[in-house]
């Protein structure tokens, strides 16, 4: 068959990976944009596997075979993951994909070693780029997923110098990609350091960035891998991985740069400022000398939100470790068959990743009119009886406000300080996860009610039930 | 300069659609709300296993009996598919449950 026809299914998968994204970007297109999406990708891999073409080999086998394995894989991890645990597996997925890419570079880069594909200088500058960004998209996405999952503590694998070391590396790579790529051939022991060096820069990038910064790193990570996709692209002069990487580097990196200003941070700030490893050693607001944080019982509790006319509730990442939303939606239905209006404030960054909060509420049936973002939420605040926050932290951390020595001072916050009374349900006295602590949990409103946040949720609804 | 210059002559086209495409990601993104940033961010991260045409098409040219390439190309192909299938049905998933409470 002409080869032509193959075109045009590229064409079409392009536009459908083109409108896809455009109704994901929409709540309610949204899932049929990600099964558009999917049926581009779906014709434009089988025309691949057909496109008529000179000294092809066939080898279908294998093709198919690896296709069916990765299929099963895939297919499983995303059904049985639990939905706390989806940032993490992002962020694998993308690792996944910039292996892929090196996986080919490396494959190319051989070919050009032996001979047997003779390349342009233009060509080979072009893999070894596929081959050093797949790579730090490779290693960089499985150390913000051992972070997520919590199996490499915040400051690990660290180097010293973070900044300049990383700088060193990256112009490194870059130098060594040129040299190569002006020598006009390759050799085995440059390719071998080059992939190191990438490797080793992947992990540095990543180790010292940590806290609330992680889900910017993954969005970032993101575009690289289209970034090697389109690169990838170009080595075979195939359209669909051109433009499909393309669209997926650059609205990565817009929907990058939208997460670090839902912080108030620029991406340069976030990739040099070690963040969370700064804030570690008890930096911030900690200064009144001792300070003590009330406690109050849950039966007292559950009185005062009984009696309150209007309370909001602010979910963060407390909330998705312990599997809470449900009980969460329990105490809610509660309250407001008791006539108390019961609402949510999101935080753009609660939980790990934008919208992680969204996500996990809707899956227990919470309307949407309940949910209020930053701007909403912080109008409604200062007429409010009662916040509870449900294992959140940073994000209703006051010292963003009013302290200028605070790592996260700037960030907008929820000013849950600006309610009646606040109650803040958390497992101990453990700052959070940007490793600040919380003058909010000395507040004069505020009383704590220390525990598993499912459990605290429950005994709160029980003690509602029965003793009011 | 005289590659550089050959180099842009033979791919002009080429360098007009990666400009467009590259303006087109920015303005589909530009204006989303923040309740689908991360199920953007997944079915973006499936789309970015468009990489696995290239294992693809290695393994085609690949000669059928070079094992060590095919290996490659067959480990690459078990890499991009897991992220397109794995990407797609995450976010069809984390969807799933935006529409549920209409």
């Amino acid at each position: 068959m002409n080869s032509i026809w193959f075109d045009i299914i590229y064409f079409a998968g392009v536009l459908l990976f083109i409108v896809g994204l455009q109704r994901l970007g929409h709540p309610a297109s949204a899932r049929r944009g990600n099964l558009m999406a999917a049926a581009g990708m779906g014709i434009s891999i089988l025309a691949s596997i057909f496109y008529p073409m000179e000294g092809s080999h066939g080898n279908y086998l294998w093709i198919f075979a690896g296709m069916g394995i990765g299929a099963v894989i895939g297919w499983l991890a995303a059904k049985r993951v639990q939905m706390t645990a989806m940032p993490q597996l992002v962020s694998l997925f993308n690792g996944l994909g910039g292996a892929c890419a090196v996986v080919i570079s490396l494959v190319q880069l051989i070919g050009a070693e032996q001979g047997a594909t003779p390349m342009s200088q233009a060509e080979l500058g072009t893999i070894l780029l596929t081959l050093l960004v797949g790579s730090v998209a490779f290693t960089g996405s499985l150390i913000a997923w051992a972070k997520l999952d919590g199996r490499l503590k915040d400051n690990a694998l660290v180097p010293p110098f973070p900044t300049i070391f990383n700088m060193a590396l990256l112009l490194i790579s870059l130098g060594l990609v040129i040299f190569m790529a002006v020598q006009g051939e390759v050799s085995m022991m440059w390719m071998g350091i080059l992939l190191a060096i990438s490797l080793v820069y992947g992990v540095t990038f990543v180790s010292p960035i940590g806290g609330a910064d992680m889900p910017v790193v993954i969005s970032l990570l993101n575009s690289f891998t289209g970034l090697t996709a389109a690169l990838a692209g170009l080595i075979y002069s195939n359209q669909v991985m051109l433009m499909g990487g393309i669209l997926v580097g650059s609205s990565g990196t817009i929907l990058t740069v939208l997460m670090c200003q839902a912080m108030n941070r620029s991406l340069w700030n976030v990739i040099v400022g070690s963040f969370g490893a700064s804030g570690g050693s008890g930096g911030g607001a900690a200064s009144d000398g001792e300070q003590v944080a009330k406690e109050l019982s849950k039966t007292d509790a559950a009185i005062l939100l009984a009696y309150s006319s209007s309370v909001v509730i602010v979910p963060g990442y407390g909330l998705a470790v312990a599997q809470a939303q449900r009980a969460c939606r329990d105490l809610d239905n509660e309250l407001t068959a008791r006539g108390v209006d019961v609402s949510y404030a999101i935080h753009p960054v609660a939980g790990r990743m934008p919208g992680h909060m969204n996500v996990l509420l809707a899956e227990v049936d919470v309307p949407y009119e309940k949910l209020m973002d930053l701007e909403q939420a912080n109008n409604a605040l200062p007429n409010t009886d009662v916040v509870i926050v449900v294992g959140a932290n940073d994000v209703v951390n006051p010292s963003a406000r009013t302290d200028t020595s605070s790592p996260i001072y700037g960030m907008p916050i929820l000013n849950v300080d600006e309610a009646g009374k606040v109650l803040v349900m958390k497992r101990s006295m453990r700052p959070g996860y940007a490793g600040v602590q919380n003058p909010l949990f000395f507040h004069k409103k505020t009383h704590m009610l220390f525990g598993d946040a499912k459990k605290t949720l429950q005994e709160l609804l029980e003690a509602t039930k029965v003793g009011v | 300069m005289e590659a550089f210059v050959h180099f842009l002559q033979d791919n002009l086209l080429m360098i007009y659609s990666v400009t467009f495409a590259v303006f087109l990601g920015f303005e589909l993104i530009s204006k989303v709300p923040t309740v689908i940033h991360t199920p953007l961010m997944s079915g973006a991260n499936a789309i970015s296993g468009v990489v696995i045409i290239g294992a693809i098409l290695l393994i085609r040219q690949t000669p059928s009996d070079d094992y060590a390439m095919l290996a490659f190309g067959f480990l690459g192909v078990i890499l991009g598919m897991t992220n397109v299938v794995g990407g797609f049905a995450v976010t069809d998933r984390m969807l799933e449950m935006f529409k549920k409470k209409k």
